[in-house]
């Protein structure tokens, strides 16, 4: 799954090596020519504060994704912006599934809140530290997390004309 | 009206007053009544069970079990649940909870704010969404690339080509295909079409929340001189389906020309009757003025984009940052102003249609020849011509309808413009012929969340103008 090798990035944007330089934990890497990097959960508010910080002050967007088989199973997507010079910053937070949590960042950048809702209601991936984690799109007596790749997608048995229905 | 064939009437009244005898019963009328009289969702055609006596539920669509009363309760509107409850000591007896929605209305869709009053003072917001989730992201993950496009476009429904070129440049990027220069001014041209559509829309209705009934009427009617132009080259109003990964489904119609100009003629005219019917107005200056405030500070935290960003003085535009489908060899500005307010949104949404009819013009009088989707015949199905005559083009077509086209393994987060902000959309693929994973990131999702920041501490007859104003559509929402 998204084996396609990363090509460890050549230079850094002096954007990014000021933020890199902090956190020797953190990898980034070239992904079809945008910046990422791979954050340990353990520093991620640590690393946020310091990306926004260092100018990444515009929350973009939030989401998770279910690889099933890889180790760690599930991955958070973080995107940050910063408005002058204009660069994205992408973080890749890799969830255990086995322990699907990790520190809200809601904290730092208030817009995450809705995002970190979505991704506990969609995926179950419980981001401590959130004010108010509940679900958020589907209805709050819903069982499972249906954006899962264990979930089903589920349909409804439609009856069709002389249809055998004993089988 | 008339009756249904099917149908036994006994007695009727003819317009003249004399009674006259019942039609004939046809025979298998009896049973057509009663199988009027069962609740389920027969799909047309198809009969009742011979045993009428019992009927079960399969084929209908049960969507909740609901064994907890309360919830039956809540959705009947009996009873009226405070999601505030267990934070006593911050609620006193002198306010008072207020639902607004999900059947509100000035809320455009099925939004639900929980508004906690002190007289008139909004002490707190709270938006409930989900009314009109319907697991878009998990659809997306059983359809190909190619099918995509289908399912995105019905989330922002006000500015579908956005959704739809969103995605396609995601695919595109995991490719690595080349869209010819034609394939890319029609994407440029057609989506700022639809940026001017969709503005329109929402001067119209936002006009109609502030009490101006004409800006409801005339809006619209610009709008359709655009719908009409997608609807010739789409082939439908909404909901297009037009772009695709490899470029557009079709070319442009014979004697788009006119139409574009046309278009530009007439919403230009348009634009000038509107500024002199609102933005001098003293009730509309009231109303819009210093409402639903947002400064640059709280934009950059919550994540709003778009004419709501550009209105707090900052000039951040996807596509001057990001530029895509070669946005950047088209001239345009991209207005700010720094009061925050309903009425800045105004001023800028009206200038941003100017700005986009700017590049429709230049795209239109530059528009390149040549084909108007890529000739990698992996990805665009050959002509149809070709296809009776060379066998390895059945063999693509047949491949490309029927299993899709393979992407190569990787992720990818792609911006665009849309009238409503950044709509980003990030695609995992695994390297099949369907994505693993499709994330669309709705500004509209970001402009629900900013809400409590826009209305705490305003009046609750601001909370129209200021929700309207945020142009926020409802299945961008919920997904």
């Amino acid at each position: 799954m998204n084996d396609r090798p990363e090509a460890p990035a050549t230079e850094l944007d002096s954007r990014y090596a000021a933020l890199a330089a902090g956190f020797p934990g953190v990898v980034f890497a070239d992904s079809l020519g945008d910046t990422v990097c791979r954050v340990p959960r353990e520093v991620l508010v640590e690393f946020t504060s310091a990306a926004v910080e260092a100018g990444f002050a515009m929350f973009v967007d939030l989401c998770a994704v279910d690889y099933l088989q890889r180790d760690p199973r599930f991955e958070v997507v973080v995107n940050l912006l910063s408005l002058d010079p204009v660069r994205r910053l992408r973080m890749l937070i890799g969830v255990p599934g086995d322990d699907p949590t990790v520190p809200s960042i809601s904290g730092v950048l208030p817009g995450a809140n809705f995002y970190e809702r979505e991704a506990f209601d969609l995926f179950g991936i419980i981001f401590s530290g959130h004010p108010d984690l509940t679900r958020i799109l589907l209805p709050d007596e819903w069982v499972g997390h249906p954006l899962r790749k264990d979930s089903a997608i589920g349909a409804v048995p439609v009856q069709f004309k002389e249809a055998n229905t004993a089988s | 009206m008339s009756n249904p064939p099917d149908v036994v009437t006994g007695e009727i009244e003819a317009p003249d007053g004399r009674a006259q005898s019942a039609p004939p019963s046809q025979p298998g009328a009896a049973e057509a009544t009663v199988r009027r009289t069962m609740h389920d969702l027969w799909i047309t055609g198809t009969e009742a069970p011979t045993d009428t006596g019992r009927f079960t539920d399969e084929g209908s669509q049960e969507m909740l079990l609901v064994e907890d009363e309360r919830v039956l309760a809540e959705q009947m509107g009996t009873l009226v649940v405070d999601d505030y409850e267990g934070r006593a000591g911050e609620s006193s007896d002198e306010t008072q909870i207020i639902n607004m929605g999900p059947q509100h209305p000035a809320t455009h869709g099925v939004l639900r704010l929980q508004i906690e009053l002190d007289g008139e003072t909004i002490r707190r917001v709270k938006p409930i969404i989900g009314y009109l989730h319907t697991g878009m992201e998990k659809t997306a993950e059983m359809l190909t690339f190619m099918q995509g496009p289908t399912n995105v476009t019905r989330m922002d429904y006000l500015s579908p080509l956005h959704n739809e070129l969103a995605f396609c440049l995601a695919v595109e990027r995991l490719l690595g295909v080349e869209i010819p220069p034609r394939a890319q001014a029609i994407r440029v041209m057609m989506t700022e079409l639809n940026r001017v559509a969709s503005h329109l829309l929402w001067s119209a209705s936002t006009g109609l929340d502030l009490g101006a009934l004409s800006m409801m009427l005339y809006g619209w009617r610009d709008r359709e001189l655009v719908l009409a132009f997608f609807e010739k080259t789409t082939g439908l109003r909404m909901n297009h389906n037009y772009i695709r990964p490899g470029g557009v489904a079709a070319d442009l119609p014979d004697g788009w020309e006119e139409d574009v100009a046309a278009i530009n003629e007439g919403v230009l005219r348009g634009l000038a009757e509107y500024e002199a019917l609102l933005l001098d107005n003293p009730i509309f200056r009231q109303r819009t003025i210093g409402i639903g405030t947002l400064t640059a500070e709280e934009c950059l935290a919550f994540g709003v984009t778009g004419p709501m960003l550009r209105a707090a003085g900052i000039g951040y535009d996807v596509r001057k940052a990001f530029p895509y489908s070669g946005i950047e060899q088209y001239e345009f500005d991209v207005p700010v102003l720094h009061n925050g307010d309903v009425y800045d949104r105004f001023l800028i949404r009206f200038e941003e249609i100017r700005q986009s009819l700017r590049i429709v013009e230049q795209a239109a009088r530059t528009m390149p020849p040549g084909d108007y989707r890529t000739e990698d015949r992996k990805v665009t199905p050959p002509p149809r011509a070709r296809i009776d005559q060379s066998m390895e083009a059945l063999i693509h077509h047949f491949k490309i309808f029927t299993e899709g086209f393979r992407v190569p393994a990787g992720e990818v987060y792609q911006a665009v413009e849309s009238a409503r902000g950044e709509l980003g959309v990030y695609m995992v693929s695994s390297g099949g012929a369907k994505p693993w994973r499709v994330h669309v990131r709705g500004p509209s999702f970001a402009h629900i969340q900013v809400l409590p920041a826009m209305l705490t501490d305003s009046l609750i007859a601001d909370t129209v103008a200021a929700l309207a104003s945020a142009d926020t559509v409802l299945g961008d929402v919920d997904r």
